[in-house]
């Protein structure tokens, strides 16, 4: 049955003749050796040398990509005669023959081109993103103020049901990482003001740190990962099912139905998990200060009253909505610059969460700029 | 109920490409097919139709495996299916075509990258020859050769049913499945397409299942239709069925739409006989 595929030149009449024997289909092609079948392309490329008959009766199985490789060898041979045993397999040649493809030129990469025009897509697809989000961002104000004159587009059932996936659903692992975070802080508060007898000035470390930056910042990055992404890829796959044409068909507009239900529940959440996250952390420093310092509860948080000004918290909590604003509108921008496929919801939501993390970074450093030009 | 099994025996000394003995399929409890005996025959294309949710698409995976069957054998290439793992399965697989519903192309890949997957995997073949291979193909199922270094996202919808059963071809399938088609094509498009399929199956000497619900591709491509009636499969050329006379097979035949197609074909034959 798997005979390899064996073929000689001959003379026949004067005539040079292709005779070609054993199983010449898809998968015994590779045993002809590479370099033996392209030395004999190469010797039957001039004309004079072509042969002008294929003999393929004592092959004993055919198909296509055999037929093609037997062109191949006869240099092209769009005019060669074929000779065979049986009706089926010279129907075969002809078809491949009379379909008969010049080998498609190796696609050819020149590399400074391709840097030069990878490099200026580039450019060119950060210039329109800004454009789009800006008129993405302008769409969304309008179709919110216009809202805001008939409460009821502002669809609570929506926004309590994205409310439960954002903010419920998060609390665990927002609290858990908080926690930690607020024991690691303690811990290395403590280790290193030990060493200048400062080590109850940890709970300033830990109330601070918390409230301003890592609370707030944490529960960004874990509401990117998991709210931001999850925005992409839903819209994403309606718009990849044409839902989002459809509701644009049946004079929906997808903003209000879509968007500013999301981004008001990320609005709403995320103080709300920044406050939880803030709790957590409070209650990991408090917890590690109990096991490294002998404070006891109730001194770590006498002391926290004392200490730590109440504007510190504010400016974690002031920051909070902005960064919900922004990454939910992040995650539905993205997922409505959806087209076509699978791959593209993929692509998407990684630059989602990508996007989101980067912009709540620069925020976070505007904002650091103006409460530190406000005193606060 | 519907008896089931074939009407008349066709087999003309052929060689058997697919057998189906005893076959039951189910979803939980939900029974789909159930004694189901079935039979094609090396080079013919056998139809296979039934009403809305009588289990074709799942009939369709489950021959090709991706359904188990509850019960029962199915041999394909006179390979029982049940007992193949691991190389001889791959093997297997290697000579059946699938031509999935939209298409099923890898987005993330070109046309001619998605018709070289299977040739690379299976044939190991160098880039040069593959690539000569899938330029081949693309011309045979009638694509503009430019269309190979297209993404399946950039074609329309028939282009790529005939560039998903470029894939389908890829390493010259004994057995080839089609799933609907010319679902979507316009008439002309669809029209097209089962002149291809027709010309393909001779000319490669395939044998072709194809489930579809267009009566003219009934008509013009296949030898013999296959009719899921009451989770049995019945089995014969139209003729056969019409006289077999279930209610639903002849609703499907002798409805509008079925005098419309057979009439088309009367006329096509008879056109083509002057």
């Amino acid at each position: 049955m798997s005979s390899a595929p064996t073929f000689k030149y001959v003379e026949q009449g004067g005539a040079s003749v292709l005779e070609a024997a054993g199983n010449w289909t898809v998968f015994s092609l590779r045993s002809l050796g590479r370099r033996h079948r392209h030395w004999h392309r190469t010797k039957v490329s001039t004309p004079q040398r072509r042969p002008q008959l294929i003999d393929i009766t004592r092959v004993d199985h055919l198909d296509t990509a055999g037929v093609l490789e037997l062109l191949h060898l006869a240099g092209g041979g769009q005019d060669a005669d074929v000779r065979a045993r049986e009706e089926g397999q010279a129907d075969l040649f002809r078809v491949v023959q009379s379909h008969g493809v010049e080998t498609p030129p190796e696609p050819h990469v020149d590399w400074l081109s391709h840097f030069l025009a990878e490099v200026g897509h580039g450019v060119l697809h950060i210039y329109r993103q800004i454009i789009a989000l800006c008129a993405f961002f302008g769409e969304t104000l309008v179709v919110a103020a216009g809202a805001l004159t008939q409460p009821k587009r502002f669809r609570p059932a929506a926004i309590v049901r994205q409310m439960y996936d954002v903010w419920v659903k998060a609390l665990v692992i927002v609290g858990v990482l908080c926690f930690l975070i607020g024991v690691v802080i303690a811990y290395q508060g403590v280790q290193q003001l030990r060493q200048f007898g400062a080590e109850t000035f940890t709970v300033e470390a830990v109330g601070i740190g918390i409230f301003r930056e890592l609370g707030v910042l944490l529960t960004a990055i874990i509401v990117a990962g998991r709210s931001g992404s999850a925005f992409t890829a839903q819209i994403g796959t309606m718009q990849v099912n044409q839902e989002v044409d459809a509701m644009r068909a049946m004079g929906l507009n997808p903003i209000e139905w879509l968007v500013l239900p999301r981004i008001l529940a990320l609005v709403i959440s995320m103080p709300l998990l920044v406050f939880w996250g803030d709790m957590a952390g409070l209650l990991g420093g408090a917890v590690a200060c109990s096991v490294y310092l002998d404070f006891t509860f109730v001194q770590f948080f006498a002391r926290l009253r004392d200490t730590v000004g109440i504007w510190h918290f504010y400016t974690g909590m002031i920051k909070a909505p902005v960064f919900g604003m922004i990454i939910a509108a992040i995650g539905c921008f993205e997922g409505l610059q959806v087209r076509g496929s699978a791959e593209s919801v993929g692509q998407l939501t990684t630059r989602s969460v990508v996007e989101s993390i980067f912009f709540v970074i620069v925020l976070d450093a505007v904002f650091s700029i103006i409460f530190l030009l406000s005193g606060v | 109920m519907a008896e089931g099994g074939q009407l008349v025996d066709h087999r003309n000394d052929r060689d058997v490409v697919l057998s189906l003995r005893d076959v039951r399929t189910q979803f939980g409890d939900h029974v789909i097919h159930d004694r189901l005996d079935f039979d094609m025959f090396r080079g013919e294309v056998v139809g296979l139709v039934g009403g809305s949710g009588t289990g074709k698409s799942v009939l369709l995976r489950t021959i090709i495996g991706l359904n188990p069957a509850r019960h029962g054998q199915i041999e394909i290439l006179g390979m029982n299916t049940r007992h193949l793992h691991g190389k001889a399965e791959r093997s297997l697989q290697a000579h059946l075509g699938v031509q999935f519903q939209d298409g099923a192309l890898f987005s993330s890949l070109t046309v001619a990258e998605n018709i070289m997957v299977p040739i690379r995997e299976h044939a190991g073949l160098d880039e040069e020859d593959m690539r000569c291979i899938a330029a081949l193909k693309i011309a045979l199922v009638g694509l503009p050769a430019d269309t190979g270094e297209k993404k399946p996202s950039e074609l329309s919808g028939g282009m790529r049913k005939r560039a998903s059963l470029a894939r389908a071809l890829a390493l010259d399938p004994e057995l080839l499945f089609l799933d609907e088609p010319t679902a979507g094509l316009d008439p002309i498009g669809a029209t097209h397409y089962d002149e291809l399929v027709r010309d393909l199956q001779r000319n490669l000497g395939l044998s072709v299942l194809m489930v579809t619900h267009d009566l003219d591709s009934l008509y013009a491509v296949c030898d013999r239709v296959a009719v899921l009636l009451d989770k049995r499969v019945v089995v014969g050329t139209i003729d056969e069925l019409l006289a077999y006379g279930h209610p639903w097979v002849l609703e499907y035949f002798r409805g509008p739409r079925g005098r419309a197609a057979a009439s088309g074909q009367e006329r096509k034959a008879a056109f083509n006989g002057k």
